[in-house]
């Protein structure tokens, strides 16, 4: 599919000279901001939700992970709930207000109702090979 | 908390020839489906549209309202 949204600068290609584009974590001396770029740009399936795939806190994230462990693929996922600061920064980063929110291939895919009518579409499965090469 | 009628006006007056349905999910006046089809959704990608609909709503979409499943229609669209 085509453009599906925001596009994320990545570390390794960006002409950007930004603190915001060097990926770095908050450990590694990044802000918030940039730790979140860096996630989304090194995992191939990254999701912000509310809990763990475990044991999700709430039926959207529940359903996402749902959804993206019947693929089989590697996920990443983020507690917001643990992490106060980056709750708040997720939703200005990808200029989205809810949770959870999901991340292929360093791309914004959407949120929990997306998910679920590309999944149900077929077009999530190609997305999904078409980031990670998953046959 | 926020009434589904404001939501629902709220809709409407952002869209144009918009046909709003909005379903309070819990009764708590906090958790809302809301079903849009209007012609500003032609050709628009999903996520194109989600984020339509949030700017519609965007103070209540900072607290008043905590979920919101969507249901975004071009005409014709809705099966």
């Amino acid at each position: 599919m085509s453009d599906t949204g925001k596009k994320i600068s990545l570390p390794i290609v960006g002409a950007e000279q930004s603190v915001e584009s060097t990926g770095k974590s908050r450990a590694e001396g990044g802000d918030v901001m940039s730790e979140i770029s860096g996630e989304v740009t090194a995992h191939g399936v990254v999701l912000y939700m509310k809990g763990t795939p475990e044991a999700p806190m709430c039926g959207f994230s529940h359903r996402a992970v749902a959804i993206l462990t019947s693929y089989g693929v590697p996920l990443y996922s983020v507690n917001i709930l643990e992490d106060q600061e980056k709750r708040q920064a997720i939703k200005e980063f990808s200029s989205w207000p809810t949770i959870p929110q999901i991340y292929v291939g360093g791309e914004f895919l959407g949120g929990s109702d997306i998910l679920t009518q590309m999944h149900q579409t077929g077009q999530l499965e190609d997305v999904l090979k078409g980031a990670l090469g998953v046959s | 908390m926020v009434e589904p009628e404001y939501v629902e006006s709220k809709l409407k007056q952002a869209f144009s020839d918009a046909h709003v349905e909005v379903y309070d999910l819990t009764g708590t006046k906090d958790h809302y489906k809301a079903v849009i089809v209007t012609p500003d959704f032609t050709g628009k990608l999903l996520i194109k549209r989600h984020r339509m609909v949030y700017a519609a709503l965007e103070e209540e979409m900072k607290g008043p309202i905590h979920a919101l499943t969507l249901e975004t229609y071009a005409p014709g669209e809705r099966s």
